[in-house]
């Protein structure tokens, strides 16, 4: 074999492993949209399907947004009733039991074996009475569809999410939460950048006894797992009366941490000394120095630390179960879940509508942050 | 101490100020109570008893203690080294002076920053036995056999592949990291190993493979820590998926009570906050001596790369 024939037919299997894995990782992301844009009952049928529809269909002649109820087995007619406790109702009967009541029935089409129960959608919320849909039977080649998203699911999730649809419950707005996610990630955006930027300055650029020492310490302190400070911690916000508010989400972002401490004191030490020199012998205090020359020329860190932050507090799940006792103090994350374990597993487009408004802050921070974001997470895995 | 010395150590300790409450108030306090507590019977409601041993020695008889760590050591056991796997294939096909490579490495990463509670939702509809999309895939491929696709997340036995499929999905972060690593491998020894007529399988195995080991081995350890402690996707679809109210139970059939889960019930909703202290301590020393051997593994890598 040539090694020009090698090397294309080792990219093809490049390109096919490619874009095999691809299609499995933009599947869950395409099934989620698809979904939150389909009525309910697309989303409970089988086969499966990626497309949301619109099906039309002729009812008494007049062409009308349906949804597909079942299939036909059996030839018969859509009959109205002329006597009994039905009288004057539509029905489907059988060619048998057509026959064998001949008087009962005046026969309004006859229906072929294959064809399809169609009825009038109507938009009704969950467990709502509203008037009963208009129906007929029709051929499948009757039935129109094409596709149609339903951005509307987005609005009445949204409204579902606080509880809006249902009477009862208490009401709380989507905004609320999702202005409660808001607060606790840019405080402790905010928190994060500033208050590790300044730690990181007394490890990076002053000399002091035992600032090694204490270093050690404060990466050793990484290795804790969440677990073990759980219940302490509990005690602690609960002796100062902060259960049941945000503060204990945001406020120790307020006080540093040792990976951020450790990712801003990589960078500082890469400003050359020299800078700080020159600054001193001009009389200028440390502040002064951090303040004006070391922060100018930190940017990308103090960016990197700021995504990372604002990712992980808008995704976090574990400190607002534990600590938010009250809905409207509820982030957008456990509202979701929360919204889910009230509702069971039935408005799945509602519940994926509400997912990816989720989601989408985060993508949306992603894309435009993207090389920042990959450069500090290469960096962040590969030293230590 | 001079007063330069004195000088210098006060302006630290000012910089560093805020960072000593911090560390003082939310770690080490903690950690400090915390061991406390495990020798304590103690609830929220009532202050902490001396208890001697006795919550270890419970911890040892208690069967849903063992049922958690080995849930949790078996999810841990296989994300782990098939999520590094996946990773570290990936890594290497866009290695490879592909097109396309930062759209590739784009769409990879991007579901390791969805929020837990998103992706739960996603997976949980996902793992739906019989709407949902993996047994619609699954459906119509197994038929010919007679098969039909798992409950997934309501049967006992799917439940936790469920969850370790779930976690290969977000493993583009050590992605970022393993093609970060690839990108350091110096190019003569590709060139070298061609001259010599290594084959692609021959150079993976005896370039690559050595100079990425050690961030590998590092990363992994680190992705085997998190798995440890995984926590939020297991409570929110144990619930979602069989629906009775009590996420902490680990449904169906506990085959989903992982350690966390299984402390932070204890902890919050029995409130033997003393028992789920000495569970968290059993967790710090996993933990201490899995971070120890990464330390070992890293120093290793800094040894080579000299």
């Amino acid at each position: 074999m040539s090694s020009e024939r090698r090397s294309r037919t080792s990219r093809v299997v490049i390109y096919s492993l490619l874009i095999l894995f691809s299609a499995a990782f933009l599947a869950p992301f395409v099934w989620l949209v698809s979904t939150s844009l389909k009525p309910i009952e697309q989303t409970l049928s089988l086969p499966v399907s990626f497309i949301p529809k619109a099906f039309f269909a002729p009812i008494n002649g007049k062409r009308t947004e349906v949804t597909l109820d079942f299939p036909v087995t059996q030839s018969g007619a859509v009959v109205r009733v002329l006597t009994g406790d039905d009288a004057g109702k539509q029905q489907y009967v059988d060619d048998a039991r057509l026959a064998a009541r001949p008087g009962e029935y005046a026969v309004i089409h006859t229906v072929a074996p294959g064809s399809w129960h169609v009825s009038q959608r109507l938009e009704h919320e969950l467990g709502a009475i509203g008037p009963a849909p208009d129906w007929d039977i029709v051929t499948k080649a009757q039935i129109e569809s094409h596709v149609k998203f339903r951005w509307d699911n987005y609005p009445k999730a949204l409204a579902s999410l606080g509880g809006g649809n249902q009477p009862g419950r208490e009401k709380v707005s989507f905004w609320t939460y999702l202005g409660n996610s808001l607060t606790v990630a840019i405080l402790g955006v905010l928190g994060t950048v500033i208050s590790n930027a300044i730690i990181a300055y007394g490890f990076a650029r002053l000399k002091w006894k035992g600032r090694d020492a204490f270093f050690a310490v404060t990466l050793a302190t990484m290795m804790v797992p969440f677990p073990v400070l759980m219940v302490p911690l509990y005690g602690v916000f609960k002796a100062f009366g902060m259960i049941g508010t945000l503060l204990p989400l945001w406020l120790p972002a307020w006080f540093g941490s040792a990976f951020n401490i450790f990712l801003m004191r990589q960078f500082f030490r890469t400003i050359p000394e020299e800078l700080s020199e020159a600054a001193r012998i001009d009389g200028c205090s440390e502040w002064r120095i951090f303040w004006r020359i070391i922060i100018p020329l930190s940017t990308p860190v103090l960016v990197v630390v700021a995504l990372f932050h604002f990712i992980f507090a808008w995704n976090d799940f574990l400190a607002p179960l534990l600590y938010l006792t009250r809905k409207d103090t509820y982030t957008l994350a456990l509202a979701l879940q929360s919204y889910q374990s009230q509702n069971g597993g039935v408005q799945w487009h509602y519940l994926m509508a509400a997912s990816a408004v989720t989601i989408l802050p985060v993508i949306v921070l992603f894309l435009f942050a993207q090389k920042t974001f990959i450069r500090g997470i290469a960096t962040t895995g590969s030293k230590s | 101490m001079t007063r330069g010395e004195k000088k210098q150590l006060r302006s630290g300790l000012a910089f560093t100020s805020l960072w000593i409450i911090g560390l003082g108030a939310f770690t080490a306090y903690p950690v400090i109570a915390s061991l406390y507590y495990s020798f304590c019977d103690y609830s929220i409601l009532k202050g902490p008893v001396w208890s001697g041993v006795e919550n270890y020695q419970q911890l040892v008889q208690d069967g849903l203690f063992w049922k958690s760590l080995r849930n949790t050591l078996f999810y841990a056991g296989l994300s782990v080294p098939l999520g590094t796997a996946v990773a570290l294939g990936l890594a290497v096909l866009l290695n490879c002076e592909v097109r396309g490579k930062s759209a590739f490495r784009l769409l990879f990463f991007m579901p390791s920053i969805v929020p837990v509670v998103a992706s739960a939702m996603l997976w949980l509809w996902i793992f739906n036995g019989e709407y949902g999309l993996m047994n619609g895939i699954l459906n119509p491929l197994l038929a010919p056999f007679g098969l039909h696709g798992p409950a997934w997340l309501a049967d006992p036995a799917w439940s936790k592949p469920a969850l370790i499929i779930m976690s290969v999905w977000g493993t583009g972060n050590a992605m970022v990291i393993y093609l970060a690593g690839l990108q350091n491998v110096p190019a003569e020894l590709y060139e070298a190993a061609e001259i010599d007529g290594a084959s692609a399988w021959q150079r993976f195995i005896h370039v690559t493979l050595p100079v990425i080991a050690p961030v590998v081995a590092f990363n992994a350890i680190m992705a085997l820590i998190g798995a440890m402690q995984l926590f939020a996707q297991a409570y929110i679809m144990s619930e979602g998926a069989n629906g009775n109210g009590n996420a902490s139970d680990g449904n169906p059939a506990r085959s989903t009570l992982f350690y966390t889960i299984y402390l932070f019930t204890t902890a919050f909703q029995d409130l033997r906050m003393g028992y789920a202290s000495a569970m968290a301590y059993v967790l710090f020393i996993i933990t201490a001596g899995l971070t120890w051997l990464a330390a070992r593994l890293s120093r290793g890598r800094n040894e080579d790369a000299i």
